[in-house]
């Protein structure tokens, strides 16, 4: 499956507050399932995510097992440069996926 | 949740008690609904959004197996339909068709199996994988806002009886119809959610329920051990002629797939 | 006989009873509320809370508790001078009672955040942010999960 589906506006103005959206493609076991053949499921859930744009964390967040599967995280940001903004997830083994997406800055 | 199925059991006797003889009659078309419909706020505002409905992953998995080229090194699926979004537009609307060469029905995903090991030389995939989710999910989409109009190809008459019968045949420890409750029952409450119309027009679906993509075999085959019957298995000619009656019986209805369902 | 209510773990044996009633909640469930106002007080290290500037963003009634739609917003600017640094959110009967912590600053621009959770059952949310005064404010909501009959098992 793809990894991530990312939505960032392609153009914004300077000093404009835009949102973000970003999907993962990620169970979020929460270690509390069996399968189908009653063994248990281990935990398995991406337990951070960060957004880093123009040199800076824009956003960060702590995820538990309540996130739901495919974790969906949109918030906002101040358009200040044009240039990538990434997306960074981790899981508590520590391995991270990034996705990138470019914006174009006016004014 | 170990304990829904109690719960299941439970609700469905409750149910059985009051529901009035099958009256085996289908849905006017005038009356027809999407499962959209009685979806609440919120899941219809996931699946209006792209970004937001987890069945995109798929779809995007699936355009980029469109192009892949299999190891045998025979042509990608691209390779001989080019643009799915010219090529493949339509043919959700329209399937299942008559395959001339089983000489009985077949669904897309049938289809996309029978390219891969017979004209692109690759092993078939295992029904309900991710690969063939993808595909079916991605060759969907094509068709997604189009009417769903059944194939009158009139060797699919005697096919889609079947599936007609089958589909107000009582069955299951509760001895219990689809049609009892999908064409009598609709729009009333079982537990605490509706009763749906029990339409096709969205699959490959992403399901709350299975916090994951499925196909329409794997919610039939949810409905046959909901009612207590043994379910056929994934690929049962049973399962694709009723494919083929539900489809004629949501006539008219748009198509939605990657559609997100409760 | 030891009376298994004495010795097993309190919380365990209330959602086990819970469970055998079928999704209802039953008995003292102050257990699980005691958990979430425990996981409140490591969040502002004892610091009043003020009810106020929060707002949790949730239908009254949920679907499918696998996944409930939940925006959080805090009425309070976000600029270098005053801002959201932090917004948790807790419930009273998951297995745990974390449901996330958003970090935001300046560049955030505003302080909404969109996300979906679960919902093991009907139960109280809360959602804490903490201010770059050092302040914390709160609100709680109550979301229902309807009960679904066909599910899979």
């Amino acid at each position: 499956m793809a990894k991530a589906l990312l939505k960032v506006p392609k153009t914004a103005k300077k000093g404009e507050v835009i949102t973000l959206s970003a999907m993962f493609s990620h169970q979020m076991e929460t270690g509390h399932r069996r399968d189908a053949d009653g063994q248990a499921v281990p935990r398995d859930i991406i337990s951070l995510f960060t957004c880093n744009y123009d040199g800076a964390e824009v956003f960060r967040a702590d995820l538990f097992p309540a996130i739901s599967a495919y974790p969906l995280m949109s918030f906002t940001t101040v358009a200040t440069v044009s240039g990538p903004i990434i997306f960074t997830w981790t899981d508590e083994k520590g391995k991270t996926w990034t996705e990138m997406a470019e914006i174009a800055v006016e004014g | 949740m170990r304990f829904r199925p109690v719960a299941s059991v439970a609700l469905l006797i409750a149910f059985v008690a009051h529901v009035p003889s099958a009256k085996a009659e289908s849905i006017p078309s005038a009356d027809r609904k999407s499962g959209f419909d009685q979806m609440g706020p919120d899941t219809q505002a996931m699946q209006r959004d792209d970004a937001r409905n987890p069945a995109m992953l798929a779809v995007r998995e699936g355009e980029a197996l469109w192009s892949e080229v299999p190891a045998s090194g025979k042509p990608s699926c691209a390779g001989c339909h080019r643009e799915a979004p010219v090529t493949m537009k339509g043919v959700a609307a329209r399937y299942p068709v008559f395959d001339a060469a089983s000489v009985r029905p077949i669904d897309i995903t049938g289809r996309i199996q029978q390219c891969r090991t017979e004209r692109q030389g690759a092993a078939a995939w295992p029904r309900e994988s991710g690969p063939l989710l993808a595909l079916t999910a991605y060759v969907g989409l094509q068709s997604r806002g189009a009417t769903v109009e059944p194939s009158a190809d009139t060797r699919l008459a005697s096919f889609r009886d079947q599936g007609k019968q089958f589909f107000s045949q009582r069955i299951g420890q509760l001895n219990l119809s689809c049609a009892m409750c999908h064409d009598d029952n609709w729009g009333k409450k079982l537990g605490g959610s509706f009763i749906p119309q029990g339409h096709v027009n969205g699959y490959p679906l992403f399901r709350l329920e299975w916090q994951g993509v499925g196909s329409l075999q794997r919610r039939i085959r949810n409905c046959l051990t909901g009612v207590r019957a043994e379910p056929f298995a994934y690929g049962d000619p049973v399962l694709v002629n009723l494919e083929l009656y539900l489809k004629e019986r949501g006539a008219g209805l748009q198509i939605e797939t990657p559609a997100v369902r409760p | 006989m030891t009376n298994p209510l004495l010795h097993a773990d309190r919380r365990k044996v209330l959602i086990t009873l819970a469970g055998a009633a079928a999704f209802a909640s039953i008995g003292p469930a102050n257990a699980e509320t005691a958990d979430m106002e425990a996981a409140i007080k490591a969040f502002t290290k004892g610091a009043p809370v003020t009810t106020g500037k929060v707002k949790i963003d949730i239908s009254p009634l949920v679907e499918n508790g696998n996944s409930a739609s939940m925006g959080i917003f805090v009425d309070h600017p976000q600029t270098a001078k005053a801002f959201v640094r932090r917004i948790a959110v807790f419930n009273e009967k998951n297995p745990s009672p974390e449901v996330a912590v958003f970090h935001l600053n300046p560049r955030s621009g505003s302080s909404r955040v969109d996300t979906r959770i679960r919902l093991a059952t009907t139960q109280h949310l809360a959602a804490v942010a903490e201010l770059s005064d050092g302040s914390y404010w709160t609100d709680r909501r109550e979301v229902i999960i309807t009960i679904a009959a066909c599910l899979e098992e």
